[in-house]
């Protein structure tokens, strides 16, 4: 019988803490960014995604993403938590008790469809959204995450890499939110140039909680305490740091000054371009993973975005789509058996094949992802239709969706 | 000389600036205000209890012009703001006897542009 480890126990259990903050962290950074007439729809929209989706993981999404099922989705046998017990399953983590894994894996399912927000922000009927998350985390999340995470899993079969979500969490989502921008069309009013950021502060303390709580979405993926978890942690830290500063630098020769909005930026693009790294790449990888992925996500945003048209309000795609896609190439390049004797050796160490594995899981999340989503808000657009009105655009969604205002004006 | 005075919807505020700007009235001033006319507000509700009748955020803009640019203003700011819908807003428009330039001590007609 497996033996309940308390150290790996006790660092997965705050671990999905860490990741649980992430959810709010994001609201900020996100709610910072649009108009305040929206701060408190993007806040709802967050809180809400943890309350529902909470509660689609413990009755049937675990099931879907974990239970033994075929190679593209689980069954129903652990149905309500049905036979996930506090006993280790030796399948995903042998020492600590299969409802840690299964609660830290939630809180991955909860943050996912949480960032695709950004793609659809100020412009969403509330119904709508509250369908589309259910929809989207059922049809989408369970399946990818099953066939790249799952025992029997389809990806996971190839001997692709990822080594905290960034396929799985970053790419699916991202690939999700340029469809979603596409599908609900332009805000009213919107001219390919960013609406003005009501409170950058915001965004701020979002970057932070989110970097604050990256610790445990990628040092946790070690599913224990010890010498993996502690490369991630560092590789996380590395890749964050060097994001950051070189969005910084591209800013300052590009339009004369570094900006603080553009560090939050990296600092994120960083992150999610680490995160399928984590604990395979050694920090000097991690760094060179840093420094490039802001080069890509910056073209993303300032030069893609808007000679293509779409509106991506908050950069969802920009920055999880192709930070992420980046990230998963990446990790083909410095992956090394040095770190993670249970991953492979990447380019750099002789075995350009990885890449092309890498490439393959990736185009798979990319056409998967998208074809559903495209799907599944057409479906939502003929039951409740997608956007809302003209007019509750203009007053803005805290008023018409909510009831109520962020901020007042007199007293 | 006049002083315009127009309350319009927020989201009309950049349409309003370009067809300002257009029209060449170069000098705005502009606030954010508290209002409703025939609208009423709109009904909002904090743990439940409803709170009837609130005010709706709008945009004031101040415009002091010399007598041949009162109608291009105001052309300009109907072209900006005009929805069709409850809610669009009103222009004030009253005489104004006096502008003194403070960094010049210029006064009148001189003084406005």
């Amino acid at each position: 019988m497996d033996m309940i480890n308390s150290g790996d126990t006790a660092w997965v259990l705050v671990s999905s803490a860490l990741v649980l903050l992430m959810t709010p962290g994001l609201a900020f950074f996100y709610g910072g960014m649009v108009r305040r007439k929206n701060v408190l729809s993007i806040l709802m929209q967050c809180f809400i995604a943890i309350c529902v989706l909470s509660l689609q993981w413990v009755l049937f999404g675990y099931s879907l993403a974990f239970g033994p099922g075929n190679p593209f989705i689980g069954g129903l046998g652990w149905l309500g938590l049905n036979g996930v017990g506090l006993e280790p399953n030796p399948d995903y983590a042998a020492t600590i008790p299969h409802q840690a894994f299964m609660i830290f894996q939630g809180m991955f399912a909860i943050i996912t469809p949480a960032l695709i927000i950004g793609a659809f922000a100020e412009r969403m009927k509330f119904a709508a959204y509250l369908l589309f998350i259910v929809l989207w985390a059922t049809l989408v999340y369970d399946p990818i995450c099953h066939m790249v995470w799952a025992v029997g899993g389809w990806v996971r079969g190839m001997g692709a890499l990822d080594f905290a979500g960034g396929t799985v969490v970053h790419i699916n989502a991202g690939i999700a939110a340029l469809v979603a921008a596409l599908v609900i069309g332009k805000r009213y009013g919107y001219d390919n140039k960013p609406t003005p950021l009501h409170n950058l502060p915001f965004t701020v303390l979002g970057a932070a909680l989110l970097w604050f709580g990256w610790f445990g979405f990628n040092a946790g993926s070690a599913l224990g305490a010890g010498a993996l978890a502690t490369n991630a942690f560092v590789t996380t830290n590395t890749a964050a740091a060097a994001a950051g500063l070189s969005w910084a630098i591209i800013e300052w020769l590009k339009s004369g000054k570094p900006t603080m909005f553009g560090v939050a930026t990296g600092v994120v693009a960083g992150l999610v371009a680490v995160t399928p790294a984590a604990g395979f790449v050694t920090a000097m990888g991690a760094l060179v993973i840093g420094l490039t992925v802001s080069i890509v996500c910056f073209f993303a945003v300032s030069f893609l975005k808007p000679k293509l048209g779409y509106d991506d309000s908050l950069d969802a795609f920009g920055v999880h789509g192709i930070g992420g896609i980046w990230g998963a190439l990446m990790t083909g390049v410095f992956a090394t058996t040095t770190v993670n004797s249970a991953g492979a050796n990447g380019l750099i160490y002789g075995n350009p094949a990885l890449v092309f594995i890498q490439l393959k899981a990736v185009a798979i999340t990319v056409v998967y992802s998208a074809v559903m989503t495209f799907i599944i808000l057409k479906v939502i657009d003929m039951i409740v239709g997608v956007r809302a009105g003209y007019e509750d655009e203009m007053m803005g969604l805290d008023l018409a969706d909510h009831h109520e205002r962020a901020y007042t004006i007199l007293e | 000389m006049k002083m315009i005075t127009a309350i319009i919807q927020p989201h009309r505020l950049e349409e309003v600036k370009k067809a300002l700007y257009d029209a060449d009235v170069n000098l705005i001033t502009v606030s954010e205000v508290l209002g409703h006319g025939r609208q009423k507000g709109v009904d909002e509700y904090y743990r439940g209890s409803k709170e009837s009748g609130n005010l709706l955020r709008k945009i004031r803009l101040d415009i002091a012009v010399n007598e041949n640019f009162v109608e291009p203003t105001i052309k300009a700011i109907i072209k900006g703001a005009k929805t069709g819908k409850i809610g669009d807003g009103k222009i004030f428009v009253v005489d104004l006897p006096q502008v003194i330039r403070i960094r010049t001590e210029e006064r009148g007609e001189k003084a406005i542009g």
